[in-house]
């Protein structure tokens, strides 16, 4: 029993310690710091958590996920006042309710159609969904702007103070991510939760004890769908627009790389990984000659993913295990 | 206990990475670029290192008495990453001036973030797109190359008083950059009363143009066409092989070197294809052809002759020494005097004289060309017409030019 409180209270500290780093970071570092490797880490790794969710607990790897952020982002995109493309424009709270229910919808959608396969062929299955959205938004001029797409979309006011303020928006960021964190821990732990996790290990045993299989797992592409929604929503703010480019195959593939190299056996990898990911996109160009800094951001992952198969969290569990600690 | 350490140990790293950020020197002058060096445009980009370098070296790396150091940072021509250098190397690299992008939507959304470092200098490396400077511009964005539809002056007038052409249907890429070459393409040819039957606007990605071949109407003189490099490569091809007659016009990209070099049977027929650009293969001012020699001297692995990109980055490098010359380094008070200086400046480049107008856009020369060929096969661009001096309302007044709205789809209009 004693054990057991101390690792509770060692829990807490260790929650404490985390947020006041957090609390503290944006005040001590340059803006670029704040927002372009903080606060983007957090938007990345937000939609990548919805993956790792999937990928962890339903075991479903769905390649997707970009797309569902890209569907909330552009119906906040098209009902912005600065885009205007559908005549007059709604409040922003509505709007923004209309794109997070829209992007809960693409994930249910999206599962209804995926649920009936596994592995490599959900996989293909999602990335084609994913490419024909991208196509749509690319070739649909009048209401996803073609090409050119959306942009000088911005971020609401609030008491006067714009979301997209660094500091604002780096806690926005960080608010909205350790809120998802938190309940996809807790949703885990949930009846739906470990039946999820049942049907992952195994299908026809909870099908015997009476579980519905696929409505588990279209519900969790739901539970996914609405966590990519506000991924979406933050990197719309972040970019102050978005192109059929934010979430084509590369960006797609992106968020795949992001959740294997944090690690895919639990939610934080995704942020772990994201982290990473962003701070060897800035600085991999200063470390190499300019031709070959994507041979060292593509060899970065590679040495993690070869060491670890399990990602970076995956990685410290080995090095704790092998000193002993 | 793993969890704190793990957190504690990846702030430390932060900060460590923070701090080791260099301090800089007063001596110095620190210099960004942003390129395409991923992506579609990687060729576009190799060229404007090279553009830089060259400009840098004839200067000996110092202008104004100062050092000068390069920063480059990559985009792969997509707005949000583009910006996101930008905020790199001024935010964190602490650079003075920024020089860059390369394409129309990079340029857009690198000046709207100009606005919030009124502190900084930004010069355009190659972007296009008339509204950066056109609509709304930014103080401290300064563009010394002429924009996509200046790049078409001179073009309509050349092909109805010329060639007689007195219908046209339109093909072009469905995005900001077509627009804007076919509205400077149809500014004049309409003024002349040129008809403008249909225009045909072809999704981004698309490599097989028959659809699009197949809607262009029989009873046009011409057909105007405007996409990128190996798209145009693409249709050129697919066009002549349905067996069409109908004479071709071509928008910038469509006669430049990556296309006519390309190998082919379309080759053949693309003699005699009018276009313009800011750069021609075929001008014979001397200072052109010294800067060619230089060129090919110092890259003999670049390509055969240098690029309208190369030319952008060139004479944007160009201005930023000539104007940090002309203050002696001085970027003391916001840059206020270095601004002002670029805002002055009367530039001799290889093409002709530039200068800037008062939304710091570049007024230059315009050459009208047709495609023909060199005794050893190669082909080129003759120059047939030379625009001095062309502004960026083309010759009309500000007001109704900005009036007639934004280049799109369907702006503007003689059917």
């Amino acid at each position: 029993m004693p054990d057991r409180r101390k690792r509770r209270l060692a829990a807490a500290v260790n929650w404490v310690l985390f947020g006041a780093a957090v609390a503290v970071y944006p005040f001590l570092v340059p803006q670029f710091w704040v927002v372009n490797i903080g606060a983007y880490a957090v938007v990345l790794g937000t939609i990548t958590l919805s993956l790792t969710f999937l990928a962890a607990y339903g075991g479903m790897v769905s390649l997707a996920q970009m797309s569902i952020a890209g569907i909330s982002g552009y119906i906040l995109a098209v009902l912005s006042p600065h885009a205007a493309t559908m005549g007059g424009t709604p409040p922003w709270t509505l709007a923004l309710a209309t794109a997070l229910i829209g992007g809960t919808l693409g994930g249910l959608l999206i599962g209804l159609a995926a649920v009936r396969t596994q592995g490599i062929s959900l996989l293909m299955i999602t990335l084609a969904i994913g490419m024909i959205f991208f196509y749509l938004t690319q070739q649909n001029t009048t209401i996803f702007h073609g090409f050119d797409g959306f942009r000088g979309v911005q971020a609401p006011v609030i008491f006067g103070v714009s979301m997209r303020q660094p500091i604002v928006f780096y806690f926005l960021c960080i608010l909205s991510g350790v809120g998802l964190y938190a309940s996809v821990c807790y949703l885990v732990r949930t009846p739906f939760g470990l039946a999820l996790q049942g049907i992952r290990d195994n299908p026809r045993r909870l099908m015997a004890l009476g579980f519905w299989a696929g409505l588990h797992q279209v519900a969790a592409f739901g539970v996914a769908g609405f966590i990519a929604a506000v991924g979406g929503v933050l990197s719309l703010w972040y970019n102050g627009g978005i192109s059929p480019g934010s979430i084509g195959v590369t960006a797609m593939v992106n968020i795949l790389i992001i959740a294997v190299i944090g690690g895919l056996g639990h939610p934080k990898g995704a942020f772990i990984g994201a982290l990473l990911f962003v701070l060897v996109q800035n600085f991999a160009i200063d470390l190499v000659s300019r031709e070959r800094f994507n041979t060292l951001i593509g060899l970065t992952f590679l040495v993690i993913v070869l060491v670890s198969p399990d990602g970076l969290i995956g990685l410290w569990g080995r090095i704790r295990r092998k000193t002993g600690a | 206990m793993n969890r704190s350490r793990l957190f504690r140990v990846l702030c430390f790293g932060l900060f460590v990475c923070t701090l080791a950020a260099p301090a800089f020197a007063q001596t110095t002058v620190r210099i960004g670029a942003v390129m395409t060096l991923e992506g579609a445009f990687t060729l576009l980009g190799q060229e404007a290192v090279r553009a830089m370098e060259m400009a840098f070296e004839e200067a000996n790396y110092s202008a104004g008495g100062k050092r000068i150091e390069w920063l480059k940072e990559s985009s792969d021509g997509r707005p949000d990453i583009a910006v996101g250098k930008a905020r790199k190397l001024i935010e964190q690299d602490k650079v003075d001036i920024l020089i860059g992008p390369m394409s129309g939507g990079e340029g857009l959304a690198i000046k709207e973030y100009a606005r919030s470092v009124p502190e900084k200098t930004f010069i355009n490396g190659f972007s296009a797109a008339q509204e950066t400077t056109l609509v709304n511009p930014s103080p401290n964005f300064f563009r010394f190359n002429t924009d996509g539809a200046q790049w078409q002056a001179g073009l309509g007038n050349y092909v109805y008083d010329a060639k007689g052409y007195r219908t046209a249907a339109v093909v072009a890429g469905d995005y900001s950059f077509g627009y804007t070459q076919v509205l400077g393409f149809m500014t004049e040819f309409c003024a002349k009363g040129g008809k403008v039957k249909e225009k045909i606007w072809v999704p981004m990605g698309t490599k097989d143009f028959s659809s699009a071949i197949a809607r262009i109407p029989d009873n046009v003189d011409a057909v105007y066409v405007m996409f990128g490099g190996a798209d145009s490569v693409n249709f050129l091809t697919q066009y002549y092989q349905t067996g069409r007659k109908t004479p071709i016009i071509g928008g910038s990209n469509v006669t430049e070197q990556t296309v006519l070099s390309t190998k082919g049977p379309f080759q053949q027929h693309i003699i005699g294809v009018p276009s313009a650009h800011m750069v021609a293969d075929g001008i014979e001012d001397a200072a052109y052809k010294d800067y060619v020699a230089k060129y090919k001297k110092r890259f003999p692995d670049g390509l055969a002759a240098p690029s309208a990109p190369f030319y952008g980055y060139y004479v944007a490098t160009k201005a930023a020494l000539t104007a940090l010359g002309a203050v002696g380094g001085d970027l003391g008070g916001n840059q206020e005097k270095f601004r002002q200086a670029l805002a002055k400046l009367k530039l001799d480049t290889p093409t002709g004289p530039v200068s800037l107008d008062e939304n710091r856009q570049a007024i230059a020369n315009i050459f009208v060309t047709e495609v023909a060929q060199r005794p050893d096969g190669t082909l080129y661009t003759k120059v047939v017409k030379v625009m001095q001096g062309v502004n960026q309302t083309l010759g009309q007044p500000r007001d109704a030019f900005v009036a007639r709205g934004v280049p799109s789809r369907d702006n503007p209009s003689c059917p």
